[in-house]
């Protein structure tokens, strides 16, 4: 469940929106709740339901609608890899090709590691930066095999340090 | 000799703080509005500027606000668009990025001149790092007085929110958007009721794009008629244009909308041509919803006119010959771009962000993306061609929102003007797969440059 610190955000959350429209601090909630968990189960949606005193059904609809929720669980890091038309002129396709066998798994899977997830995604505005993937929080852009491997060893890097 | 209004001091060092932003002229237009103008009279110079929506739909800013219901005893609000999300455009990012204290300060004049005291800056989720900033700036516009109560002395209180969206194209949709808001689906309303009258939480609500309100500070600081001035007939003042694609210089440029297309590509304060001295080919000039132009119809209206980038200049010819300025994402495809991959893309673009309310969307997304995968992949059929126009015309014009004319377009445009190319994918399923037709058979719609 939510650490105090994170309660309180909740609480300055809702408090943005007029008296009894709770149900607009939702998708900044389900934000929130995704960071902490990694991924929106089941009891992570009825926890935020409870929270913001909404039926269970409110928070599957909107999570199910939104693509950046995670319903089923993602790897530490998530290549979400732009292919919409601009990306794909400047070469996406060779980027998704060249992660695929670099990492061996598919778009849409996990290394068994459990460190990499491989996802595609529509356009997310970084058309003059092509080709370009989100990483967590920041874009990757400019991106080229070599550079693809140098963000490959970061994250293994980092997941080191932290292990 | 290129006006900047809202770019020119992006680059300054610092200037996303509020001390730089102050020291070179920041926040002047809040002390103009705020201690010597009315709300409405704030609205008057917004119409008088000629300031058109830079979302991408064009409609005039100012009758826009004039059309805001305020029932005595409602709260009303502004909602910032910031769900920028066309295929093309980044516009808006590099604004909030760069010079996150021009948005806020539009905000405070137009939530001024609104009566929104509690105003909301709806940003697309992906743009994570964004709101760090904003909620940066904000908190310094309140320490400096600009924002919170009675602000300047003048009476007036406004809080600004920022909320993140979660991944969702149709939120930039103002119906969409204010559902998000609320916290549910993006599935956009039928209007009407329009929001002026019944936006969010049914209270009268303005729903304005990032650069349209950013707008709002020069036209304050200005007057609306030295605005007016700048810029071609209806298309006042400057407009930012994210340019990708095959160029040498991709990236945000502040336009004052009288050069040239031929000009805003070849110009090395621009573009700076294309790579690799490849040839032009075609062009989507206003994000990835407005008609694809072969090279030939880009550079010159159907009547041999030169054409410019501006609103008028863009749109002339109609859809048959002409296409939109729209959000102002403009994507330069060379000589060894395939139209059909392209649309193709598009057209899996469109499928994945409809939000499946209307059938003509739902269904006509897919069936596009999907006949347009296969003749992509050489497995089309020739009757593949007419049955894309077919579906075409039966998404535009029955939807709720525009999502459904947006997946619509790209596609009547490609065929319209590049029918050869789909049919030589037809005729050649083995060859297209290797070779690109342009080199081919487009030597007189690809455009060298003298």
């Amino acid at each position: 469940m939510l650490s105090q610190e994170k309660l309180n955000k909740v609480q300055e959350i809702i408090a943005r929106y007029p008296e009894g429209k709770q149900k607009s601090a939702l998708i900044p909630v389900l934000h929130l709740a995704q960071d902490v968990f990694g991924w929106l189960s089941a009891e992570t949606m009825d926890y935020v339901a409870s929270l913001l005193k909404l039926e269970p059904i409110e928070v599957y609809e909107v999570a199910t609608f939104y693509s950046m929720f995670n319903l089923k669980p993602v790897g530490k890091y998530l290549f979400e890899v732009c292919q919409t038309g601009p990306c794909m002129i400047n070469g996406s396709d060779d980027i998704i090709e060249y992660i695929k066998q670099k990492l061996n798994i598919g778009v849409g899977e996990t290394t068994p590691d459990g460190l990499f997830t491989l996802k595609t995604v529509e356009c997310l505005g970084a058309c003059g930066y092509a080709p370009m993937m989100q990483l967590g929080k920041h874009y990757r852009e400019h991106l080229t095999k070599a550079k693809v491997d140098q963000i490959i060893e970061e994250c293994r890097k980092n997941a080191g340090i932290l292990n | 000799m290129s006006v900047k209004l809202l770019l020119e001091k992006a680059h300054v060092e610092g200037i996303r703080s509020f001390d730089v932003y102050r020291r070179e002229g920041g926040y002047r237009s809040v002390e103009k509005a705020l201690k010597t103008m009315s709300p409405d009279a704030v609205t008057e110079e917004v119409k008088k500027s000629g300031l058109r929506g830079r979302g991408g739909a064009g409609f005039p800013s100012g009758l826009k606000w004039s059309f805001l219901a305020k029932p005595e005893g409602v709260p009303r609000h502004l909602v910032c668009n910031a769900d920028e999300s066309e295929p093309g455009t980044f516009k808006d990012r590099y604004l909030m990025e760069f010079i996150p204290h021009l948005l806020i300060e539009g905000l405070i004049v137009s939530s001024f001149a609104l009566g929104s005291h509690a105003t909301y800056i709806y940003i697309r989720g992906e743009y994570a790092w964004i709101p760090d900033i904003l909620e940066q700036a904000i908190a310094e516009a309140k320490n400096n007085g600009f924002l919170g109560k009675n602000i300047l002395g003048s009476g007036f209180d406004c809080e600004i929110y920022v909320q993140r969206g979660a991944g969702a194209y149709i939120c930039g949709e103002e119906t969409a958007l204010i559902e998000s808001l609320e916290g549910k689906r993006g599935n956009p309303r039928i209007k009407p009721p329009f929001p002026a009258v019944k936006g969010v939480w049914d209270r009268p609500t303005v729903v304005n794009n990032v650069e349209t309100l950013a707008a709002v500070v020069p036209i304050i600081n200005m007057g609306g008629e030295e605005y007016a001035k700048i810029g071609v007939g209806k298309s006042t003042g400057t407009k930012l244009i994210s340019a990708c694609g095959n160029i040498n210089k991709p990236g945000v440029y502040e336009i004052d909308m009288t050069i040239s297309v031929e000009e805003f590509i070849y110009s090395d304060e621009y573009c700076g041509g294309i790579p690799n001295g490849k040839r032009l080919k075609a062009c989507i000039p206003g994000g990835s919803s407005v008609p694809i132009l072969p090279a030939n119809l880009l550079l010159k209206t159907a009547k041999g006119e030169t054409r410019y980038m501006n609103y008028e200049s863009l749109a002339d010819g109609g859809f048959a010959t002409g296409s939109m300025m729209g959000s102002g994402g403009f994507i330069i495809l060379d000589e060894d771009q395939c139209v059909v991959k392209n649309t193709y893309t598009l057209a899996r673009f469109y499928r994945h962000e409809s939000c499946g309310q209307c059938s003509p969307c739902r269904e006509g997304t897919g069936w596009m993306e999907k006949i347009l995968k296969n003749i992509d992949t050489g497995k089309g059929k020739m009757s593949d061609i007419d049955l894309l126009w077919d579906i075409q015309r039966k998404i535009e014009g029955n939807t709720i929102c525009p999502l459904g004319d947006a997946a619509a377009w790209p596609v009547a445009a490609a065929i319209r003007h590049f029918r050869d190319e789909f049919e030589w994918h037809v005729n050649n399923p083995q060859e297209s797969q290797t070779r690109n037709f342009g080199l081919a058979h487009y030597a007189d719609p690809i455009y060298v440059p003298a």
